[in-house]
């Protein structure tokens, strides 16, 4: 069994039911993903027109991020999910200067590298990923690439010619495929990222690697001391955070 | 000319998730630069002991390990520092995954300060006997100083896949197309004769003139056989895409051109003249600013040259 993932962007509409879906299935923290949905616009007003391309893991069969990690924290499993065991990994970020798709962060909360797992814990329960669950339209096709019966095989055999993956140069062999991509969608150095050109924010780069809330030392301490627990319940505390800011405005400056 | 628009031939991203930033930064390339210094100070150490007798450099069988020992301290502490999970390294000694770089190189490095260690305590008990006389450890380490000569030809072994080992993870680094293994494994090796040669000639001050010549010598080939390689990668690498985007964004004067050109003129085009005016007059105070000037240079390079790649979006 090698599973497998396509992504119809004929009819993903960029609702981004997937990426929320992702998000609250793994609890991937904010300032994280593992699924994005990538708004991008192509043309000259009034002929133009916004595509939407959902980006997570490829799943790679020649991954360099397994390749590169120095203590198998990165896996494959039987089925050919490239895995993350969070308990083992060092934090050394090789696999995100590995990982030519982008696909891998730091997690904040754990400091542990994280990526999309094609939802390996429902798999392992017989359910589908969350993101294909959630997809309206039924753009996000999962299953097994081996068996020629199954129904992602039979769309790829169905759509001969207009299947791709993103970066078929690096020889990774990516088992994650998309029809209806052109360059402009799967070829991230086709399209510009104009600063502060975007639909709600111009936020273009994070500014932190993993917790941003805990220096150097602390990652030292950290299994001997209890820090303040950060997470996406602490960052959408929104009174709690505006009653801080208004007591101890002067105590949070000055970094950790 | 309406195909140069924007609008009408290329595509612009109107929503995204905020993309990373600068990943391995400064701590990294501040580990890549000590580790230059100390593997490089055993490879020109012991080209320095083949041509030339002990005599005319009379403390470099404890300075050399004692700057490689320093170093490479502050090579390991910031590897360590570096990770999100510091304590976690002992993961690599017990499940190591060979394929990767990270793990072989851990183990070499590891192996090397281990030897480099016990040369430095054997030097420096030579070199000084009245020292720690009644201690038995030191006692021990005495009478088996002949372990330095049967070791020593086993680190320099040592010090060259130690010193390329990093080239070998930034070409394992395969999101990053401007690391490209040939030319990183040659800057390596040019990095650490560099630093190797600019640390002795701090402490140089005592030996004799042929030696400096020789030092002067292999700083300057050094410096511009790594000013060639950098010229070339900067404005011909044209058979990568991704490298070609990375570098036509510093080409335009982005963020890290000034820092890049200092880092040429600085570190490598004035050391060049510097160290060649030096072989002749024997001027020490010149030779010790080209060899300064070097490793600042060197950092400023390594620093540009690791982070410009990590700029490119991904996805």
């Amino acid at each position: 069994m090698k599973l497998g993932f396509l992504v119809d962007l004929n009819l993903c509409m960029g609702c981004k039911g997937c990426e929320v879906a992702c998000k609250v299935e793994n609890e991937v923290p904010l300032s994280s993903w593992r699924l994005r949905v990538k708004y991008i616009d192509i043309g000259t007003f009034p002929d133009s027109s916004r595509n939407f391309t959902p980006l997570r893991c490829n799943h790679c069969e020649n991954a360099p991020c397994e390749r590169i990690c120095p203590v198998s924290a990165l896996h494959y499993l039987e089925n050919g999910i490239v895995n993350v065991d969070s308990a083992r990994c060092i934090g050394c970020a090789g696999c995100m200067m590995a990982c030519p798709y982008g696909a891998i962060y730091m997690d904040p909360e754990t400091n542990t590298a994280d990526k999309c797992t094609y939802c390996a814990h429902r798999i392992e329960s017989g359910m589908m990923p969350a993101c294909v669950v959630a997809c309206p339209v039924e753009a996000n096709i999962f299953g097994d690439i081996e068996d020629d019966s199954s129904y992602i095989s039979r769309y790829i055999m169905e759509h001969q010619g207009g299947v791709q993956v993103r970066k078929p140069e690096k020889h990774t062999n990516p088992k994650h495929f998309y029809v209806g991509g052109g360059n402009q969608t799967l070829n991230p150095l086709a399209h510009q990222r104009i600063e502060g050109y975007g639909l709600f924010n111009n936020i273009t780069h994070l500014k932190h690697v993993g917790d941003p809330h805990h220096g150097i030392l602390d990652r030292f301490l950290a299994p001997f001391a209890a820090h303040k627990a950060v997470d996406n319940k602490s960052f959408m505390d929104f009174e709690q955070k505006k009653a801080d800011s208004h007591d101890k405005s002067h105590e949070n400056e000055g970094g950790h | 000319m309406v195909e140069h628009g924007i609008n009408a031939t290329n595509a612009v991203v109107t929503m995204d998730a905020a993309l990373p930033g600068i990943i391995w930064g400064w701590m990294i390339t501040l580990n890549m630069w000590a580790k230059s210094i100390g593997t490089g100070v055993v490879l020109i150490s012991a080209f320095l002991l083949y041509r030339h007798k002990k005599e005319s450099m009379p403390s470099i069988r404890w300075i050399m390990p004692l700057i490689s020992f320093v170093a490479l301290n502050v090579f390991l502490l910031f590897t360590l520092v570096d990770l999100h999970q510091p304590l976690r390294m002992v993961n690599i000694f017990f499940h190591p995954h060979w394929t990767s770089a990270i793990t072989v190189g851990a183990w070499m490095a590891s192996l090397f300060t281990g030897l480099i260690t016990l040369l430095l305590a054997i030097g420096l008990l030579d070199a000084y006997p009245d020292c720690a006389r009644h201690n038995e450890i030191a006692k021990t380490v005495r009478a088996n100083s002949e372990l330095y000569e049967k070791f020593y030809p086993f680190v320099v072994f040592l010090a060259i896949p130690v010193t390329l080992y990093t080239a070998v993870i930034m070409a394992e680094s395969s999101a990053r197309e401007l690391w490209q293994a040939p030319t990183e494994l040659m800057q390596m090796l040019l990095a650490a004769f560099m630093a190797g040669s600019a640390a002795l000639v701090m402490v140089s001050d005592k030996w004799s003139q042929e030696v400096r010549k020789d030092l002067a010598l292999v700083l300057a080939m050094a410096v511009f056989f790594s000013f060639v390689m950098y010229m070339g990668e900067y404005f011909f690498s044209f058979k990568s895409a991704e490298a070609e985007v990375t570098l036509e964004y510093v080409h335009s004067g982005g963020e890290y051109n000034v820092q890049f050109w200092m880092a040429m003129v600085l570190g490598f085009i004035a050391p060049f003249f510097l160290a060649v005016s030096t072989m002749k007059s024997d001027n020490k105070t010149i030779l010790r600013f080209a060899a300064i000037l070097a490793l600042i240079g060197l950092y400023l390079a390594k620093d540009v040259w690791l982070k410009i790649p990590q700029m490119l979006p991904l996805s």
